[in-house]
């Protein structure tokens, strides 16, 4: 084996899901005749998969220390019932009535991570606890009603786009500087990164391989921003979820608090010995989870229009699929933000690939719960190997 | 009917890429007591359970050949079968259930299929633990209740409830202490009286000459020698011990280590104390009208190695604990000094700030994140200060200084990207050490840094706790070990059922000293009550 200067070769194990999210999102399009690459089949993929995303998000967190979160979906419901009530009964401006959605998120937040780490509770009772207590609560402030219509201000959010600049061929002006921008940040990034690699003499990777790597990336930010463009331009969603995205994946990889979430996960003793207050990680984690929740509660309200006591049913087993989709550990201190983004999208993938193909949500559940059976098996199986 | 009851031939094991195994041969005779020695990652434990099954016919090459019959083992189930039975290091107890149903787990008494006689599984475990000396235990207790001695005599117990004619035993005495130690080797010895062999893997060197009848090195996955008591060795002088002490720890590490400990060289010992702690008391973390440290007083000064000698249970790790961070017991009293100063060390943050560091017992238990790497696991406790600006991790800075660690202290590995799991126990170890030396403490608490751990591995920690006094920090070192005790510190204390019964300083620390001070103690304690 030749190993020449310092290069290491990709570990494509790393990038298994991004692989099987690609080959499942063009193997639907073969089976749907492309349907599910038409513009608007693109919008609602990110614009149905947005409140998953933003849920597993902060699900991965909880899934990093080893435990769920699964009051989540009765969360969703309540913050979003709270906007409903403040906008519709209390007539409160659209902004207050966010503010009110989050809060009830980062109180149901407050509540969980007290209990787990401050009373000892462990977090799956803590939380089945709030998720039977919050559903209930719905329903109660709800009179078991649907709350609605909700302004256009307040749907914004959930379902508005930017404001509109056509150029040639119906294409929004936004998106295509949006995805020359991504572009830019990218290259710049991976030079960044060799730049830093050649001035501390670390190991890298060849450049056909970060070129390829790239590329993929780039063709991917390409295909959805021209879709987008040719559809209404850019959901107001997916910007508020890159930001969320970005935010916690350099949370979780470049913080010293994101480092503390991991070494408890995947050691508690060991991380407690190291001087990590793995209480107050365990409190902030769940505080942290109730706040995202709150947000994706006023998200989906904002998204239909109304607040109903049924929404976000199951929400927390779609965020708990996605993070173990994407490559997560039950036993906690492994997977990443990333990972979980690709786990809710392969779920949205097959989602609206179903649904083309006119199965229903039935047939959809079952199908749902193989891949998660199949990705974690497959997973299981590649470590084994090694 | 061959010599031997069992020969293993020409065994070769391969792990991805690696030889585990190369060429080996071991025979052992009917009714003897064969030592297997070699240092970690030697490749005992493997060839171990490629004779149990645990690696089945087929993942090998090479014969075994047991009672003049040739085997093909595919699981543990063949082996014992045969009557080959291993008890592992880890031991395969299951905790909250009772003495009688360990005894006879996976080989349950039964009436009828599937249904449990009760009356003589107890009957039949009572029997056996009176074999193993454990009469007296009652046979419904959880074996959780008992210490680590006990259970490893309830796992010989429950190999003796099977068919056992050869018994192979993994570092049997890794976690007991002198005491029990002995006892379990008295134990090997009356099992032999009762024909059965036995292999035991040991790094214990005064264990394995006392009990075995051959010793076999391996070394690197090849068998080094095979040596015959009263053929290739005796024992009936101190010299003829000691040359056969060198001439294993020899063939173990493949040169010849003239001392087991490194001389030090050119240290000034301070005149004022670094580290000083005063009128500590404990209480038991859920007893807590248990007194587990009594009134403890201990000063270090800087570029002095202190000991912490003392029997397992005596409140070592328990004090130590206790003081960094308050991470064992309840009602702590007491004041920490360092640099004359009184600190706050109540919590771990605090004691790290106070440059205080706690080089835990159980590496893998409470030291390393062992799915992490081994940059992660060396950055982990000085990350706050050290690699982090506003709570931004500097990544770059946790490379380089991992890699200067790594280089340093000699981890062998890939690269610090390696996952610490994978690493051979003297790796974990050094390891565990950089991490608390990248928190630039003024004093570090070694507690059993060489436990597991081979002696070449050994020499170079040795060698880091030299250089660390040597570059004027405080080291104290807890060791069950009286050896290394002697080998490595300018002064010890002794301490007993939580109080120091005793302080000496160099040529005073023997390991008579040490014994007669705990000795003494007792008595005292005894005489009081």
């Amino acid at each position: 084996m030749k190993n020449n200067k310092n290069t290491i070769n990709i570990d494509l194990k790393q990038y298994s899901m991004i692989i099987i999210l690609v080959v499942v999102y063009l193997l639907f399009a073969l089976i749907t005749k492309g349907m599910n690459m038409t513009p608007a089949s693109v919008n609602n993929l990110v614009m149905q998969n947005s409140y998953v995303v933003i849920l597993a998000v902060g699900m991965l967190l909880c899934v990093l220390t080893g435990n769920v979160d699964l009051s989540v979906g009765s969360t969703v419901a309540v913050s979003g019932a709270a906007a409903g009530i403040a906008i519709v009964d209390m007539g409160l401006p659209s902004p207050v009535a966010i503010v009110l959605g989050l809060l009830v998120g980062l109180g149901f937040g407050l509540f969980n991570g007290f209990f787990i780490a401050y009373v000892g509770i462990p977090p799956f009772i803590t939380t089945l606890a709030t998720m039977l207590m919050g559903r209930g609560l719905t329903y109660t402030v709800l009179a078991a009603q649907t709350k609605g219509p909700l302004p256009n201000d307040y749907n914004f959010l959930g379902s508005g786009f930017l404001p509109s600049i056509k150029i040639a061929g119906n294409m929004e002006l936004i998106c295509i500087i949006v995805a020359i921008a991504v572009s830019a940040l990218v290259v710049f990034n991976e030079l960044k990164d060799i730049a830093t690699r050649k001035k501390y003499g670390f190991p890298g990777h060849p450049m056909w391989q970060l070129g390829i790597k790239d590329a993929v990336i780039l063709v991917i930010v390409w295909f959805f921003m021209i879709r987008l463009g040719q559809n209404r331009g850019l959901p107001v969603v997916l910007i508020l979820m890159a930001i969320l995205v970005g935010l916690y994946h350099y949370i979780t990889s470049q913080t010293v608090a994101g480092r503390q979430i991991y070494a408890m996960g995947g050691n508690a003793k060991a991380a407690q010995l190291s001087g990590i207050d793995t209480k107050k990680v365990f409190f902030w984690v769940y505080t942290n989870m109730g706040v995202l929740a709150g947000l994706a509660g006023v998200v989906l309200s904002s998204r239909n229009a109304s607040a109903t006591p049924k929404a976000g049913d199951a929400f927390e087993m779609d965020a708990i699929a996605s993070c173990y989709i994407g490559g997560a550990a039950t036993a906690g201190g492994i997977g990443t933000v990333i990972g979980a983004v690709v786990g809710a999208f392969i779920m949205g993938t097959l989602n609206i690939g179903m649904t083309l193909m006119g199965l229903g949500t039935d047939a959809q559940k079952i199908v749902k719960g193989a891949v998660l059976l199949g990705a974690v098996t497959f997973d299981l199986v590649s470590k084994r190997k090694k | 009917m061959s010599e031997y009851i069992l020969e293993m031939k020409h065994i070769t094991k391969e792990f991805t890429a690696v030889k585990a195994l190369d060429d080996v041969n071991l025979q052992v005779r009917p009714g003897e007591i064969m030592a297997l020695c070699g240092e970690n990652g030697a490749g005992k434990s493997t060839l171990m359970n490629v004779l149990s099954g645990t690696y089945g016919y087929g993942t090998y090459s090479g014969d075994i050949v047991y009672n003049g019959e040739t085997c093909q083992f595919h699981s543990l189930r063949d082996s014992e079968a045969k009557g080959i039975v291993i008890i592992h290091q880890e031991l395969a107890l299951s905790p909250y259930l009772s003495i009688a149903e360990n005894v006879f787990l996976g080989n349950e008494q039964v009436k009828m299929k599937g249904v449990i006689d009760w009356n003589v599984t107890r009957a039949k475990a009572g029997e056996l633990l009176k074999q193993v000396g454990l009469g007296d235990e009652n046979v419904n207790t959880p074996v959780i209740q008992l210490g680590t001695g006990k259970q490893q005599l309830v796992e010989i117990a429950k190999a003796l409830g099977k068919k056992c004619d050869l018994l192979i035993l993994d570092e049997p005495t890794a976690s007991l202490n002198d005491e029990e130690s002995m006892g379990l080797l008295m134990l090997m010895k009356e099992l032999q009286k009762q024909g059965i062999t036995q292999i035991i893997i040991s790094h214990k060197l005064n264990e394995i000459s006392f009990v075995a009848d051959a010793i076999t090195v391996i070394r690197d996955g090849h068998t080094i020698e095979t040596m015959h008591k009263d053929v290739d060795y005796s024992l009936d002088t101190p010299e003829s011990y000691k040359k056969l002490e060198d001439r294993i720890i020899k063939s173990m590490v493949g040169r010849e280590l003239t001392n087991r400990y490194p001389k030090r060289h050119g240290i000034t010992i301070g005149k004022e104390p670094i580290f000083e702690v005063k009128n500590w008391n404990v209480y038991h973390p859920e007893l807590t009208d248990k007194k587990v440290i009594n009134n403890v007083n201990l000063s270090v000064r800087p570029g002095e190695v202190v000991g912490l000698a003392g029997l397992m249970g005596a409140g070592r790790t328990e004090l130590a604990m206790s003081i960094f961070g308050r991470s064992y017991g309840s009602n702590i009293s007491g004041e920490v000094y360092i640099n004359g100063k009184a600190v706050n060390t109540h919590t771990v943050a605090a004691a790290i700030d106070s440059k205080l560091a706690y080089v835990s017992e159980d590496r893998k238990t409470y030291g390393l994140v062992l799915i992490d790497s081994i940059e992660f696991n060396m950055t982990l406790a000085a990350m706050s200060k050290y690699f982090s600006k506003n709570g931004i991790l500097n990544r770059n800075e946790e490379k380089l200084k991992s890699e200067e660690y790594r280089k340093r202290i000699n981890v062998k590995c890939n690269n610090i990207e390696q996952v610490v799991g994978s690493l051979s126990g003297g790796n974990q170890q050094k390891v565990v050490l950089a991490k608390w030396m990248l928190t630039q403490p003024d004093v570090l608490i070694l507690d059993e840094p060489t436990r597991g751990i081979d002696v070449g591995a050994k020499y170079e920690i040795y060698e880091v706790i030299n250089e660390l006094a040597a570059s004027g920090k405080a080291v104290i070192v807890i060791s069950s070990d009286m050896q290394e005790i002697i080998g490595t510190c300018d002064r010890t204390y002794v301490l007993n059922e939580g109080e120091i019964c005793g302080e000496l300083s160099g040529d005073e620390i023997t390991q008579e000293n040490i014994m007669g001070c705990i000795m003494t103690h007792n008595n005292r304690k005894g005489a009081a009550s």
